[in-house]
């Protein structure tokens, strides 16, 4: 296959400004005030996961009244005590909404990406009646937004007995526009035409060219597709709301959402539901942020995509 | 998933030759272009189902409930379009487009200037720090926005956070945040948090994408790094710019998660109508007026659209974003 020999041309364009780049500009400035700027840049952005890294480590009465003030440890460290509390309070019921959240933003996620990607193939690489008009529907459809069809949603997952599955949350989260626009852009520029006309006369039947030759092409948008839609349903917390009242199939924001307005209306009686929300929040964004870490060269050049065209 | 397993089989069934015998006679080509054709829209079909039953499907159907109301003595009835007349005057609804309106106007500059001055800053800079700082900006992006409240909610408190005692070391009274006076400053917090490193990677990533070179012409005429950071790169990267103003929209104006977040714990400060979409969730499941949620939440689509277009028409980039 000479597919893999083929990279988007626009990739050695990009290595050559890079060099160019460095060549021309001049010597890095140490440049205190920008410097100034981005440490207090910092220091808001990962305020509250300190807070929220360190509130964890305290026991109930140091989370209310604890000798380090808000923004430091207790003398008590007491995370994996927390911990344990978290994975067991109710028969183990966060570690389900954790399952459920897996589960439904991996299926919904996997789903919607590969929805996303047949679609924009299929716009960027064929030509047909309907297309540009389809494609801009979808466009339009980009500015629909997404929450006000919740209640609609629901409502009709009601007439067909879906609220309340898990069908409700994941069936919903397969929609993303987004997803197919930002594949077609990427498709149009990284897969040749010629490409694909020349695995067709060795006799590729249509589908095959479209995984062999195609789909390699698309990496690096697919990645990024994946990524966002997999957050976004993870994220998601009014569809959920709306369509499930069983405690035992919310995701993991609805049901911390939940302990929240627990707490709170029992004011005091909610003293450890307290610690439980927070160690619990911590637990929740670990996954994403590990995710997002170790993927970033893909999403870093995959989210410019919308935004350049 | 049977579409794809479609295309195969049928890809199989009809084998190439049409391929190899289009350069012979002009008969085949016809033919293997409408087979082309049939084979985008299968491509196309999975992502079109989706679409029509979980985007078209609800709008229509909230279109239809919408045209219906509900009263205690008449039942259902047929009550054409008086259910929007009647919210286009209800105070509560206009109440809540009003605050969601006036929220996006303050919190778009704002998010804006956040995220393109660390994006230019950023552009110019390759240390370790620079490096380190964009991770940093961008990581709340990755938090579901429920945490990120919640997170800034326990900031805020007067009994978790860590107001009370910095004030209290200058011999201040802590301003309370969540009450319903300074609860506009706190959401508008917590959304900048939220989402400008996302902001801020798009337009980084617009930066990248600029020739260099002309910065360099730029300078030979005597432009200082100010002068090519403000002539120079940001008209250059205004179609990033306009692309990202229009999420912030449409993404302001259907606020929910934040606000429904804080309600626990603001005492009152956030109401039942606070913004249209929670005003169309009460609606729903506190007091069971589907018809009349399902007109707020077109109502509210409404609006979004006729911003959206303000907003484009205004900055004359119609066609900036979002070309085919």
């Amino acid at each position: 296959m000479t597919a893999a020999l083929v990279t988007p041309s626009s990739d050695g364009l990009t290595a050559a400004r890079e060099r160019s780049r460095e060549l021309r500009r001049p010597k890095p400035r140490r440049n205190i005030t920008a410097h100034i700027f981005l440490v207090a840049l910092i220091l808001y952005f990962l305020l509250p996961l300190w807070w929220l890294f360190v509130a964890s480590t305290k026991d109930p009465q140091g989370l209310f009244t604890g000798t380090g003030g808000a923004l430091w440890f207790d003398k008590n460290f007491s995370l994996w005590a927390n911990l344990q509390e978290l994975f067991t309070y109710k028969g183990g019921i966060y570690l389900r909404w954790l399952g459920n959240s897996a589960l439904y933003s991996l299926v919904g996620g996997v789903g919607a990406t590969v929805l996303a990607v047949l679609a924009g193939y299929g716009f960027a690489k064929y030509r047909f009646k309907g297309r540009d008009f389809s494609f801009a529907i979808l466009l339009g459809s980009v500015m629909v937004p997404l929450t006000a069809l919740v209640i609609p949603t629901f409502m009709l997952m009601s007439q067909l007995h879906l609220t309340n599955t898990i069908w409700a949350v994941i069936l919903p989260s397969l929609l993303s526009p987004f997803g197919v626009y930002l594949m077609r852009v990427y498709a149009a520029d990284a897969i040749p035409d010629e490409l694909l006309d020349a695995a067709r006369v060795d006799g590729s039947g249509e589908f095959r060219t479209f995984l062999r030759v195609g789909l390699p092409l698309m990496r690096p948008a697919v990645v990024t597709v994946l990524l966002l839609s997999v957050v976004g349903t993870w994220n998601n917390y009014f569809l959920p709301l709306a369509v499930l009242s069983d405690q035992n199939l919310y995701p993991v924001t609805v049901g911390l959402g939940g302990w929240q307005a627990l707490a709170a209306s029992n004011n005091g009686g909610g003293t450890s539901l307290y610690t439980l929300i927070v160690v619990g929040s911590l637990v929740s964004i670990i996954p994403l942020i590990i995710a997002f870490l170790s993927l970033q060269k893909y999403w870093q050049g995959g989210l410019s995509l919308g935004a350049l065209k | 998933m049977t579409n794809p397993a479609a295309a195969v089989a049928s890809s199989r069934a009809h084998p190439d030759a049409a391929t190899k015998a289009e350069a012979t006679s002009p008969k085949p080509r016809r033919r293997r272009s409408i087979r082309r054709a049939w084979i985008g829209w299968l491509f196309i079909a999975p992502f079109g189902v989706v679409f029509l039953v979980f985007l078209v499907a609800p709008l229509l159907y909230a279109f239809y409930l919408s045209l219906f109301s509900k009263g205690l003595a008449t039942g259902t009835v047929f009550s054409g379009l008086g259910n929007y007349v009647k919210a286009f005057s209800d105070p509560e609804f206009l109440g809540g487009v009003w605050f969601v309106i006036r929220f996006a106007v303050v919190l778009i500059p704002i998010q804006m200037a956040v995220s393109l001055a660390a994006a230019l800053v950023l552009d110019s800079l390759t240390t370790r720090l620079a490096k380190f700082s964009r991770l940093a900006i961008f990581v709340p992006y990755a938090i579901p926005a429920v945490i990120g409240t919640l997170m800034w909610g326990f900031l805020y408190s007067p009994v978790f956070g860590p107001l009370t005692s910095i004030f209290g070391a200058f011999n201040q009274s802590a301003p309370d945040i969540l009450s319903s006076g300074n609860i506009f400053g706190g959401l508008l917090n917590v959304v900048v948090w939220q989402w400008a490193g996302y902001y801020m990677i798009i337009i980084y990533a617009a930066l990248r994408g600029i020739d260099p070179s002309v910065y360099e012409a730029a300078r030979i005429d005597g432009a200082n790094p100010r002068q090519i950071a403000l002539r120079v790169k940001v008209p250059m990267i205004s179609s990033a710019l306009v692309l990202i103003l229009v999420f912030a929209l449409i993404g302001t104006l259907q606020f929910f998660t934040e606000p429904q977040v804080l309600k626990p714990i603001a005492n009152g400060a956030i109401t039942a109508s606070f913004t249209p979409n929670i005003y169309a969730y009460n609606l729903a499941f506190q007091f069971s007026q589907f018809n009349y949620a399902s007109t707020i939440s077109f109502a509210l689509g409404i609006v979004v659209f006729a911003a959206v277009y303000i907003f484009l028409f205004t900055t004359r980039k119609r066609r900036g974003g979002f070309s085919s």
